[in-house]
């Protein structure tokens, strides 16, 4: 896919790119808007990718550190009444803190342990942030967030959330690409010969998660300049399954297709709920008919069926368990 | 910060009936995580179904003889309709990745979550234990309601009536066996599929006795599903994956912490349990008793 995407499908993606500049005047402002929800959750599930698809780790919470990037941006411009810039730098990196504390203590464990260290831990915050009511608001939120007015429109938060988004993903991309990015996969389809080449493979991890945590950070923030407002739930560990479902949805082994899992998960709550708040049952429906029928995920069944470089980016069946 | 010492029995006391319920409902999940290898995501919702079945059946039966009947038939509605998920849908996904069988449980609670909205509304249910639970009980100058007395008088009994089933009949017997090496059992002649099928059944058909009964004790609402299976999972790692005892040794660390988390600083109440299962894991990251994967 990477070959791909570096030569030829440069022009696909500036068409793209292009067309969702242009897309706001010509749209509607709720179609921008769930345009810049995609990119939100999108960026979300491209930062849980790295260490899921690309990283072979268990990482169950994911959410918890998008909801503290929110919450500290909310807070730094709510209660500590600081500058944007200056929130949106501190956010993420408060959240890739917490990454590498909770990471720290993760990454002693394997597979489906990792995972459940991780599941109470990050629990462990959201419980903090759902009952400290005199920093957080607990339950109740904070709503109104202190946004400049430069982005406080639909359509300027449109450009500004898209341009960090492809800011973030080509960072993602150039991670990926470079020889950390393939230690990690190597790490991911085989660990115990990677560690007897002599790779450190619980430092490798650990970078890994604070790197991921770091963008689902940038995330948060990014969902606080469109909403406006933080709520516990995006710590609640729904949300991470949600995004860990996203992963799945898109094809966790390929680069991009948490984007579209993201793309069809949002999409499918909005336009699905309009017509039915029976949106659940729609989308498990949806997701028995994908396991039974696409089990590589969207853009996987799509890269098999069309793309020609899928065989060098396949990995075996079950190369997640090859760790433990 | 003095106690008063009858207020701390009696929270203990809450907290091990409440540790009881736990212990039903992930004993459930622990089997099924170690027959099938499978976070059986769904246990939540079908508890959840087990606790709103059990409202419908008190609704149609009033009084004491409603109650009763709902403690058989809950947890036989939730059976039934996780039979029916294993045998139509389920079972064909055996040979898979481990990872599409946890996707296919969660997309079967989404779908379950729904259905429950669907049948039973978005309204908070309540159900009414019979009479003779009304007032409480003294033990060791502690008062305790009379229905967590009930519940830790059920709990053991249940406990061994596992003990029972997984020891001491055949079809228990191969269930474990399957747990350890599915290979094995199926090379002697079982079927294993429906080896599987009884363990699933059998796992949500504990999940719909927890729902049942719990459901006197608290509002009966959409969205418990979410916070038993949390709870659940981290009760069935700490106590080692897919080993029933340990089910047990994690509930009532589960349950304990959080009723003293109560006692001690109730705002924080809820960090307790968390905070319990963070240690353990530290210390012990694959359980404190053995599990079997």
């Amino acid at each position: 896919m990477f070959k791909a995407l570096s030569s030829k499908n440069y022009l696909p993606c500036a068409v793209v790119l292009v067309v969702l500049l242009l897309l706001p005047p010509i749209l509607p402002r709720f179609y921008t808007y769930i345009l810049a929800l995609i990119f939100v959750t999108a960026l979300l599930a491209m930062s849980l990718n790295m260490v899921v698809g690309h990283g072979g780790l268990f990482q169950f919470h994911h959410g918890v550190f998008y909801g503290v990037g929110a919450y500290a941006f909310a807070l730094l411009l709510f209660k500590g009444h600081m500058p944007m810039w200056f929130g949106f730098i501190v956010a993420p990196l408060i959240a890739a803190l917490v990454g590498l504390l909770i990471g720290w203590f993760c990454v002693r464990l394997t597979s489906l342990y990792f995972g459940m260290l991780q599941i109470s831990l990050g629990s462990l915050l959201w419980a903090i942030v759902f009952r400290w009511y005199a920093l957080t608001n607990g339950d109740d939120g904070i709503h109104g967030v202190p946004i400049p007015s430069f982005v406080s429109s639909v359509s300027n938060a449109y450009y500004f959330i898209l341009f960090f988004f492809v800011l973030c993903v080509g960072i993602m991309y150039l991670i990926h690409r470079s020889p950390f990015g393939m230690t990690l996969q190597a790490i991911r389809d085989n660990p115990a010969r990677c560690s007897a080449v002599g790779i450190n493979v619980k430092r490798h991890q650990l970078i890994a998660i604070v790197m991921a945590t770091f963008f689902a950070g940038v995330a948060g923030v990014l969902f606080v300049v469109l909403e406006k407002s933080v709520f516990p739930d995006l710590l609640f560990w729904v949300l991470s399954l949600e995004i860990f479902i996203m992963c799945l949805l898109g094809g966790w082994f390929t680069f991009a297709g948490p984007i579209l899992g993201a793309a069809i998960s949002v999409a499918l709550r909005t336009f699905v709920g309009i017509y039915t708040e029976y949106w659940t049952l729609i989308l498990g429906v949806l997701l028995i008919l994908l396991i039974f029928f696409l089990p590589e995920g969207v853009m996987g069944f799509f890269m098999q069926k069309f793309g020609k470089n899928r065989a060098k980016e396949s990995v075996p069946a079950g190369g997640q368990d090859a760790q433990g | 910060m003095a106690f008063d010492l009858s207020a701390i029995g009696s929270q203990f006391f809450v907290g091990l009936s409440r540790s009881m319920i736990l212990f039903i409902v992930t004993a459930g999940l622990s089997f099924v995580l170690g027959v099938l290898r499978v976070p059986n995501i769904a246990h939540g919702s079908l508890y959840m179904i087990g606790a709103f079945s059990a409202f419908s059946v008190t609704k149609m039966v009033p009084g004491a003889t409603g109650f009763w009947l709902a403690l058989i038939l809950a947890p036989l509605v939730v059976a039934a309709i996780s039979f029916i998920a294993e045998r139509a849908l389920f079972c064909h996904l055996y040979q898979r990745e481990h990872l599409m069988l946890l996707l296919f449980t969660f997309a079967l609670s989404l779908i379950l979550g729904d259905l429950v909205k669907i049948t039973w509304g978005a309204e908070y249910k309540s159900i009414m234990a019979p009479k003779i639970f009304d007032g409480s009980v003294r033990i060791f100058g502690a008062s305790i309601p009379k229905y967590n007395f009930f519940l830790l008088i059920v709990g053991p009994l249940v406990a061994i009536g596992l003990w029972l089933l997984t020891n001491k009949t055949k079809l228990g017997k191969i269930a474990r066996a399957a747990a350890v090496d599915r290979e094995m059992v199926g090379a002697v002649g079982v079927n294993v599929s429906w080896v599987f099928a009884f363990a699933f059944v059998f796992g949500c058909f504990m999940a719909g006795l927890g729902g049942a009964l719990m459901a006197p004790t608290i509002s009966i609402t959409l969205g418990m599903d979410h916070n038993i299976i949390i709870e659940g999972f981290l009760i069935v790692t700490i106590g080692g994956l897919g080993n029933m005892w340990g089910a047990l040794v994690g509930s009532l660390i589960f349950g304990l912490s959080q009723a003293f988390g109560v006692l001690f600083w109730p705002q924080f109440a809820i960090v307790f349990p968390y905070t319990a299962v963070v240690i353990v894991l530290l210390l012990r990251p694959r359980g404190i008793l053995k599990s079997v994967w």
